[in-house]
């Protein structure tokens, strides 16, 4: 697959909604390879995806383990594990620079500053040695904030995640804190520099839902105030239908389907998200009645051949799928999919 | 829902844990449940609920401090060997599966050790009779647990659980570590158990989709106490208690057109405030009602005492004064506005 398919009418930056033609995307990732290296040379995971996230706008990325849905978005800030883990080839562009070739320095006034990362594991970003106030300030002072005013959005970004006393917690160390509230620790780290991106990877998996729900109305709240662009990568369907606007399937390192997330949840056209939609409980459907199954497994990268990855598993693969990998294909729900069918 | 045959009997159990500075941590207080013959009693609630203290006593890995737990109609009490008749199976299969040993060893060991097929032959036979069970073939007999996907490792677990023929299996969040496919898959093979081999689950898990589709009846906890319990339906659908309907209100349901199930119409705000207190010396007096300092229809009254569990419906019961007020009020049809 090459970078150009995926642009294939435009829809690569926009996902087939209608954009006005003078807006610019703020983060182009361009056909985004990430390899693993292994003894018998690099194994492809992350195989060419394109990706473009307006100003104002909340984006989900929505795959399951493997799929490279987290490696995809570590690499725009170059937070890759490397070695083993490390960007072949592609770009990725923030306000028409290439965050891939910058020189660190440059690249540390962007990380943190406009662009801000939450993890699944809080201490992933936190200093255990530190006070969570110390911590906080130190981010916002390393971009420029004076001193003084650094305390007082401390104070301010704590209470804003929704932790009841904020100024406990800002005199604690990460081990003094519950899993939750360093969770929010970190959301709020995160918020406090007002980062024009928010990429968050799986953020709330391990939270409770009410908690949850609380940072994803804060996050939405943020998003409306400032005009923050969310990048939302979660397993979590019902956070997707909830909380973006603008949805990509990933399998196998690709980008298998892209559409608005009205559509994609009423129309979805990949075999692949219509199986993954089917798996879930549906309300009004008989107690206990069967779910669907998704059959097999998802393909070993390192052994991917030619031919469409999800074709094993495909109830409607046909000659040409085991043949040519799809490229991303104008689909009947406005956005596109990777898939021989796609307009059917 | 088949007879009144009721495998586990929980009676106002409580569980303490000393506290080095003042008084012991109530983990579970005064909890009341029974499990049905080939039934699944769903357990919801959040982090420090107590669900997994529950599960831990009910298969005897500990005990409780005060009140009792029956299995099988019988007692569970101190020296009383680890019953067969109940199992746990953990929300992560390889944290509990020895990476050294192969699936056939797993299966074999257990029936080992509770001399279930003395000769090889049988034991052979058995191993391949519960690979059958969770839908594994044969061959995956030599397979260490890397070279398992995490739903097949799931499988093993349960296979292995399934090897003492137990009544009950309590699962603790079976599915929350696995991925959205293999879920359908697992909740799909629990289901067909069940039918199978007549087993009674406890499901405890804070995914209410997942709960709402295996469960009978449903438990919902909040600092070790059940606010609500009844059939799932009425819990679910007419949650009465704020804290179930905030919970409700809160999962995120994966249909774009809807907002999510919860948010009783005409109720007001349901949306709790603030974070869980842990129960303990931080927690909550022993006065008034433990979600009281997050609870938005709060009165006087709750502040006062502490609610017991009341029916509001056929076998439906909640533990707010509020609701159980608004309800004997009023008949008791499920088109109650609380």
């Amino acid at each position: 697959m090459t970078g150009g398919t995926g642009v294939t009418g435009g829809t690569g930056v926009t996902g087939g909604a209608v954009h006005a033609e003078e807006e610019q995307p703020l983060l182009v990732l361009r056909d985004v390879r990430i390899g693993l290296h292994e003894r018998r040379g690099p194994v492809e995971i992350v195989r060419g995806v394109d990706l473009g996230v307006m100003a104002h706008e909340k984006v989900g990325i929505v795959g399951e383990s493997g799929s490279g849905k987290s490696l995809t978005v570590l690499s725009v800030l170059r937070l890759l594990p490397d070695p083993p883990i490390r960007l072949l080839g592609g770009t990725v562009e923030y306000a028409g620079r290439d965050l891939t070739t910058m020189d660190e320095r440059a690249l540390a006034s962007v990380r943190g500053a406009q662009i801000s990362m939450i993890y699944q594991d809080p201490m992933t970003s936190l200093n255990p040695l530190l006070r969570v106030s110390t911590q906080i300030v130190e981010t916002l002072t390393a971009h420029t904030t004076p001193k003084h005013d650094a305390r007082r959005r401390c104070s301010e970004v704590l209470h804003q995640v929704g932790l009841t006393d904020p100024d406990r917690v800002a005199h604690a160390f990460p081990h003094e804190l519950s899993g939750g509230m360093l969770q929010r620790v970190m959301i709020a780290m995160a918020l406090a520099v007002s980062p024009r991106i928010l990429i968050a990877d799986e953020p709330t998996t391990a939270l409770d839902v009410t908690i949850q729900r609380q940072i994803l109305d804060l996050v939405g709240e943020l998003h409306e105030t400032t005009g923050m662009a969310v990048v939302w990568v979660t397993h979590d369907l019902g956070v997707i239908a909830q909380f973006v606007d603008r949805v990509v399937v990933m399998y196998a390192g690709r980008i298998v389907e892209r559409a608005t997330t009205e559509e994609l949840f009423v129309r979805p056209v990949h075999p692949y998200t219509v199986a993954l939609l089917g798996t879930l409980p549906r309300e009004g459907a008989a107690h206990r009645s069967p779910l669907t199954q998704i059959g097999g497994q998802p393909p070993d990268p390192s052994r991917l051949g030619k031919g469409c990855p999800y074709r094993q598993r495909c109830p409607v693969a046909f000659d040409r799928c085991s043949e040519e990998e799809p490229p991303l294909l104008p689909a009947a729900n406005g956005g596109v999919a990777a898939c021989w069918r796609a307009e059917e | 829902m088949s007879g009144g045959d009721v495998v586990l009997r929980a009676t106002t159990v409580e569980k303490e844990y000393p506290s080095r500075r003042g008084p012991p941590v109530r983990a579970l207080r005064g909890v009341s449940l029974q499990l049905e013959r080939a039934t699944t009693l769903g357990i919801v609630g959040e982090s420090g609920c107590g669900k997994s203290t529950l599960s831990r006593l009910m298969v005897g890995l500990e005990l409780p401090t005060r009140g009792q737990l029956d299995i099988m109609g019988e007692p569970v009490h101190p020296g009383r060997a680890l019953a067969r008749s109940i199992q746990l199976v953990f929300q992560d299969p390889f944290s509990s599966l020895d990476p050294r040993v192969t699936v056939e060893k797993a299966l074999t060991e257990v029936l080992t050790v509770h001399h279930l097929a003395p000769e090889r032959a049988q034991r052979q036979a058995r191993v391949d009779e519960l690979l059958g069970h969770v839908a594994l073939s044969p061959r995956h007999r030599d397979r260490y647990p890397h070279e398992l996907s995490g739903g097949q490792a799931q499988r093993v677990a349960i296979a292995r659980a399934l090897a003492v023929e137990p009544e009950i299996l309590v699962l603790d969040e079976p599915t929350s570590a696995l991925d959205v496919s293999v879920r359908a898959e697992m909740l799909n093979l629990l289901v067909r158990l069940q039918g199978e081999l007549e087993l009674s689950y406890v499901f405890i898990s804070h995914d209410l989709s997942m709960v709402r589709h295996v469960s009978d009846i449903i438990a919902v906890m909040y600092l070790g106490q059940v606010v609500e319990q009844g059939p799932y339906a009425d819990v679910l659908d007419t949650p009465r208690h704020p804290y179930t309907r905030a919970l409700a209100a809160a999962v995120p349901v994966p249909d774009p057109g809807r907002r999510p199930s919860g948010q009783v119409d005409g109720a007001g705000a349901v949306t709790m405030v603030g974070e869980a207190l842990t129960a303990g010396p931080a927690g909550p007096t022993s006065d008034g009602c433990p979600y009281l300092p997050r609870c938005p229809l709060a009165e006087q009254v709750c502040a006062e005492t502490a609610p017991q569990l009341g029916a509001i419906g056929p076998r439906h019961r909640v533990a707010c004064h509020v609701a159980l007020r608004t309800a004997r009020g009023l008949p008791l049809s499920e088109d109650v506005p609380v």
